[in-house]
């Protein structure tokens, strides 16, 4: 089963290569992945699609969580959200074949982008299936290039996927208190 | 102040007296730096890989972090090792190193190497500092997620020339680090299952773990087991986590744990795994475990509920936290019928853990003895990776956390002689025992040279069998007797001992063995025993690779 797991990242160098290693080196497969800034400054938030059973997911959801840089991780699939993809297709149209074309890309809400004597470049922003669906329907005119995007997700309604839990100074305070290991003395980390 | 300056500052406000190392071109900015920085002893290695080690046992022994410094390219890749075996065992280490300038990363320029790129999946967490304002913080961060949680290594690594930049010494007030949470939480919904399992059964046993040592919770531990009157046995690095001398402590589990140890793990009807990572040498083949058992599975970190076994009841949590709640929440009650089945077991099969009754000189005999003669001492014993180390872990009589010094996760020979080296500078009182293979002896022993610069009266002992010993075990056992590549041609390690101006003792036979122990106990100051014992020998008892803890074999016969 397909699972859409989304999560948020600390716009550092090298966070994607944490992420993509750790994938490779659980043996994880990624369907795909897409990476892009939020309305928080400092946050990227990730999209991953990967196959797998339920155990296997919330085991990666775990190991995800143990990289210092990743804040917040949510499984999408059973729940209620929009998932989107782009694709950009360039197709053999010829003035004879247009207009089929552009009934095609009106039953897929997609759209005509460019033009030239000889082609279209046609863009649709949809759900992997329809896209699949309007592949096929424009294979017969001979596609030249595609390009397709991975899947971005968001919840529907009110609810969201943000950083929610506040930086307060009791947060820190709580950490201050756990510092494991290095307890002769005080916590090392206070200027005095 | 300059970077380097920047560097010792923010070790010293975390309380880092100790750093092993070796210099090289990029960070000899710091290293210029050390003679104003006299709080802080840096410890010359002569290779990098024994420092890494060297800062993993002494984090073991101490309970403090570990600092090993490396200087770029060759220097950083020979950390490698380290690392990891410090990643598996969750060791709260430190490693640093130094990288070309920042104008040339990325240009394979002379001893460059992609030294955080390299590190990245065998750290707890890493950071290349690109700007010397950058470093106080990085360091207080860095070693908060090393000691913090579950404890880890963490790396470091600096461009030459942000050890020569100026900035402030901007050490952070707090730490904040929104991806990094540790839960502190105690779920008490799962406490009251967990107890509620523990008070309904007939059968229980605890799996203690390294959790219990690094959280130091031992007290803890044997307050459970007495309360709820359970077995206790533990993985290889939870030796040490009850004396053997407690009612209650059953040994050790695993490929070459006490049979009936593997045999309760098997048959109890409630396991409650105490910080360890269910791990195969540990558990047999997961599958055929227990299939019976209701599983309680304690650990800090959530990623090791259900990765490699399925648990009844998972509790997150440091076990400090966790088991003051258990302990309340579980009966006061006994198992005597368990208890004496268990009993039955082990008088029944006491003979293939036992000290053979031969004429030969053993490895059994040999590190029983160095144990029975450091009875009165404060003994630490250090030890490599095959049959030496399994010998030493059955017969060496560990009784106190933090006395049995070994790598578990990774099992990386050569371990025993760096390790002996951390172990004795973490504690220049205690009595260490470096129980070597002759194998890993020669992987590491330059640091003999180390360890007379540094005077510190390590005894190594070299299990000389002239075999890699579990190697050959498993040649014999499982490739047909093909015994290809594991008879190796030895130096004269009296020799070597003399040249690094050590004594050496020969010991041949058996009467000659405790002698050798008290004389070199004696001498204060590094001393090798070269034990020749006999060349034959494996390791019993064994659950075979890939068999269940229950079909745990007592000879080759069985096989």
């Amino acid at each position: 089963m397909k699972h859409t797991v989304v999560a948020l990242v600390e716009d550092k160098p090298g966070v994607l290569n944490r992420v993509a290693s750790l994938f490779r080196r659980r043996g994880y497969n990624i369907d795909s992945l897409a990476v892009g800034t939020t309305h928080e400054i400092g946050v990227s938030r990730m999209t991953i699609v990967i196959e797998g059973n339920d155990n296997m997911v919330d085991q990666l959801e775990k190991q995800l969580y143990k990289l210092i840089e990743v804040i917040k991780v949510e499984n999408f699939t059973s729940k209620n959200s929009i998932m989107r993809e782009l694709a950009l297709i360039k197709v053999k149209a010829s003035s004879q074949n247009r207009r089929e074309i552009l009934e095609i890309l009106e039953v897929f809400r997609a759209q005509a982008i460019d033009l030239s004597t000889a082609s279209l470049v046609i863009q649709i922003v949809a759900h992997r299936d329809t896209i699949d669906a309007l592949i096929e329907n424009l294979d017969r005119f001979g596609i030249l290039e595609m390009v397709r995007t991975g899947r971005i997700a968001m919840r529907r309604g009110y609810t969201t996927t943000t950083d929610d839990e506040d930086f307060n100074d009791e947060d820190t305070l709580r950490f201050n208190s756990q510092i494991g290991r290095l307890t002769n003395g005080n916590f090392p980390f206070v200027s005095d | 102040m300059i970077g380097a300056d920047i560097v010792l500052e923010s070790l010293k406000k975390a309380g880092v007296t100790t750093l092993f190392g070796y210099p090289g071109g990029v960070v000899l900015p710091l290293y210029d730096r050390f003679p104003y920085h006299k709080e802080i002893h840096h410890v010359l290695v002569r290779h990098e890989q024994a420092a890494g080690h060297a800062a993993d046992a002494y984090a073991r022994v101490s309970g403090k972090l570990g600092v090993a410094l490396a200087t770029s390219g060759p220097g950083a890749t020979n950390l490698v090792t380290a690392i990891q075996n410090a990643m598996m065992d969750s060791v709260p280490t430190l490693f640093i190193t130094g990288n070309v300038a920042r104008n040339l990363i990325g240009k394979d320029g002379f001893q460059e190497a992609d030294a955080t790129g390299i590190f990245m999946p065998t750290v707890k967490h890493n950071y290349l500092v690109t700007r010397a304002e950058d470093l106080a913080p990085t360091f207080a961060e860095a070693i908060y997620i090393a000691t913090s949680g579950r404890p880890g290594p963490v790396h470091i690594d600096i461009p030459k020339d942000v050890f020569l930049e100026d900035a402030d010494f901007n050490w952070p007030k707090k730490i904040k680090l929104r991806g990094y949470k540790i839960n502190n939480h105690v779920n008490q919904d799962r406490i009251i299952e967990a107890a509620n399992i523990i008070n309904a059964s007939n059968k229980p046993i605890i799996f203690a773990g390294h959790g219990v040592i690094i959280s130091e919770t031992t007290a803890l531990l044997s307050k459970l087991s007495e309360k709820a009157d359970i077995p206790v046995i533990s993985t290889l690095l939870g030796i040490g986590s009850l004396p053997t001398s407690h009612s209650r402590n059953y040994g050790w589990m695993g490929m070459h744990g006490a049979f009936h140890a593997n045999i309760a793990a098997s048959n109890a009807d409630t396991i409650i795994a105490l910080g360890m990572r269910m791990d195969d040498r540990a558990l047999g083949r997961f599958d055929d475990l227990n299939r019976n058992a209701q599983i309680i599975h304690i650990d800090i970190d959530p990623a090791e509920h259900d990765k490699n076994i399925k648990a009844t009841v998972p509790v997150v949590g440091n076990l400090s936290e966790v088991l003051p709640h258990l302990i309340n929440k579980v009966d006061e009650t006994n198992h005597a019928e368990w208890i004496s089945w268990i009993e039955k077991i082990k008088a029944d099969h006491s003979q293939s853990m036992s000290i053979p009754d031969s004429k030969n000189l053993t490895v059994q005999y040999v590190v029983s003895q160095i144990a029975k003669e450091n009875e009165e001492n404060e003994l630490i014993v250090v030890t490599g990776v095959g049959q030496h180390q399994m010998w030493a872990a059955q017969h060496m009589n560990i009784s106190k956390p933090r006395q049995l010094i070994t790598s578990g996760g990774l099992g990386t020979m050569g371990f025993e002689v760096p390790a002996a080296l951390g172990a004795q500078v973490a504690n220049r009182d205690a009595f260490v025992w470096s129980i070597c293979g002759d194998g890993g002896f020669q992987m590491t022993f330059q640091e003999l040279a180390t360890i007379v610069d540094e005077k510190l009266p390590i005894k190594f002992a070299i299990i000389n069998n002239g075999y890699l010993g579990m190697v050959r075990q498993w040649q014999e056992l499982f490739y047909k007797d093909n015994l290809v590549d594991v008879n190796m041609s030895q130096p004269d390690f009296i020799k070597i001992a003399e040249a690094y101006g050590i004594k050496g003792i020969e010991v041949t036979k058996k009467e000659e063995v405790s002698v050798a122990i008290k004389e070199a106990n004696k001498i204060n100051g590094p001393v090798l025993i070269n034990f020749m014992v006999e060349s034959g020998g494996n390791v019993f008892p064994m659950v075979p690779a890939g068999a269940a803890l229950s079909e745990t074999v007592e000879s080759a016969e069985e096989l």
